[in-house]
């Protein structure tokens, strides 16, 4: 076992372990999602208030779950790459910006589409959905940043750092948005709030959130093997296997 | 290494940063005549009912306090950087997150606390009450400090790029939202006459969380920037 | 209506529903592809790089 994860740190290991793990990982989230949204959109009764329209929750929730996990995995990862000077962690945290932002771009469109039939308008300023365009915002501070700085290891470094700085202002940014949102906003006029979920709406949830989490380390490891054969371009390994694909 | 050296340390720093500044004075007017220019084009921009603006005026002020703090930070480490005493401060036996406080002092003195001086006019200008001027002030005070001390992080990350200014923007505007909403709404709510004791222990929660992990991000940050 | 044109109404929401499946769709296969090619493109690069390299020891 700890040779395994001894093997995983050494980038030509890492590379291979990681080729071999993508068609497994993409086929179960494939079947997964299949899966999911055959029992979300098939099974999953129609919603007493809100229609149909609520099965965009099946997308909208799991995305913006991974919203905040991915930006968490991010900043502790750079963490570790700052603090034991491991490359792989470093690799991961950068690969995980895009698809962070991705997912955030995901729920906050999602989001406002749902409220259009639900709110009347395609914005509102509810705290949730503000707290996520500002988490849209700093996932694009981190990757601008990166983009900015040409040595890539240095880039890596700094932007670690700023991921961890986000990470601590997270909490507050959402405390303080949720305040400014009772203050000015008055009750938020929604529709949802009815806590008690339906087993049938509860699985499909559950079964697309475990999915879209597969997808996430899907395509980290596939960002990340990309990263690797980047900084590894000098290294034998690379050279060999650029000779023999 | 004794506290005394360190303690020496940070006041000599701070003040040759602070007659630096007073050498280059007009550096020092930029910022506030920013501050005053961006307030008043509102009215010009949206009529000058004296109704409206007052309701408008704690988020106009914040937000420009907010973009002339934002523009100014280049200064806390561009001529360091350029004459490189930056590299000296990285190898100095001083802790460097103990200099960077310093340097972000400093700059607070110089370009934060300029703004309080004008921010009653501002306050007239826009017919805020004086309670609410009062707000401003104290909220100013309390907050400006915070947007220096994450500014620097920010600062410190691109220090070393040739256009770094819209990037720098990029990441520290998102990271100042809390100090605007708490700092905005005390100052409203100073004018209905609502008590602000809550708004101003949150923003002084915030100073004092800022002041303990900020110089030491800052410093974490130039290291790498530097290297 | 019959069942399967029941499921593509969705209640009256299909424009939101399948819009923002859609949207969905677009963004997880832009997210696979873009490190597909991104490798595609890399391992071209160096391949050119050591071929040039070789020729000009």
């Amino acid at each position: 076992m700890l040779r395994f994860f001894h093997q995983l740190g050494s980038p030509k290991h890492f590379y291979r372990i990681a080729g071999s793990w993508i068609p497994w990982l993409a086929a179960v989230c494939g079947l997964l999602m299949l899966y999911g949204l055959y029992q979300g959109m098939v099974v999953a009764p129609t919603d007493y208030q809100q229609g149909d329209s609520y099965r965009i929750m099946f997308i909208h929730v799991p995305s913006a779950w991974m919203s905040l996990f991915i930006y968490v995995v991010m900043a502790a990862a750079g963490a570790i790459g700052l603090i034991w000077h491991m490359k792989l962690a470093e690799v991961i945290a950068i690969s995980s910006a895009p698809i962070g932002a991705s997912f955030t771009f995901l729920a906050l469109v999602t989001g406002s589409i749902w409220g259009k039939p639900m709110w009347g308008t395609w914005w509102v300023w509810d705290a949730r959905l503000t707290s996520e365009l500002i988490l849209l915002f700093l996932y694009l501070g981190v990757m601008a940043l990166y983009g900015a700085i040409d040595d890539k290891r240095t880039a890596a470094r700094a932007t670690a750092i700023l991921a961890i700085v986000g990470v601590v202002n997270i909490p507050i940014i959402h405390y303080s948005v949720e305040w400014w949102n009772t203050l000015h906003q008055g009750p938020t006029v929604t529709k949802f709030g009815a806590p008690s979920i339906d087993i049938r709406m509860l699985i499909p949830l559950l079964v697309m959130a475990v999915a879209f989490k597969l997808f996430y380390l899907l395509v980290v490891l596939m960002r990340a093997r990309v990263e690797v054969l980047e900084r590894e371009r000098n290294a034998r390994w690379v050279r060999e296997l650029v000779e023999a694909p | 290494m004794s506290t005394a050296s360190l303690n020496r340390a940070f006041a000599l720093l701070l003040w040759r940063d602070l007659v630096l500044a007073l050498r280059r004075r007009t550096e020092l007017l930029n910022p506030l005549l920013f501050f005053v220019l961006v307030t008043t084009l509102f009215p010009l921009g949206i009529g000058a009912d004296p109704a409206l603006l007052s309701a408008i005026a704690p988020g106009i002020i914040w937000v420009a306090a907010l973009l002339a703090a934002m523009l100014s930070l280049d200064s806390v480490f561009r001529s360091d950087f350029e004459d490189g005493s930056l590299e000296q401060f990285l190898i100095s036996a001083q802790p460097l997150s103990v200099l960077v406080l310093a340097k972000v002092v400093a700059h607070w003195l110089i370009t934060g606390l300029p703004l309080l001086i004008v921010a009653p006019l501002l306050g007239l200008l826009l017919h805020l009450s004086g309670a609410s001027i009062g707000a401003l002030l104290l909220t100013l005070l309390l907050g400006t400090p915070v947007l220096s001390l994450i500014g620097a992080i920010g600062v410190a990350l691109t220090v070393g790029l040739r256009r770094g200014g819209v990037i720098l923007s990029l990441l520290v505007l998102p990271l100042y939202i809390p100090v605007l909403i708490f700092a905005a709404d005390a100052v409203a709510s100073s004018g209905a006459g609502l008590p602000i004791t809550a708004h101003l222990s949150l923003l002084a929660a915030l100073l004092v969380l800022a002041l303990s992990l900020s110089p030491l991000a800052t410093a974490a940050a130039l290291k790498i920037s530097l290297s | 209506m019959s069942g399967v044109q029941e499921f593509f109404h969705m209640g009256g929401y299909a424009v939101y529903v399948w819009s923002s499946y859609a949207i969905a769709l677009v963004v997880l296969v832009a997210n696979i592809l873009v490190p597909v090619f991104q490798r595609r493109k890399l391992l071209a690069r160096l391949a050119r790089r050591q071929r040039r390299e070789r020729r000009q020891p």
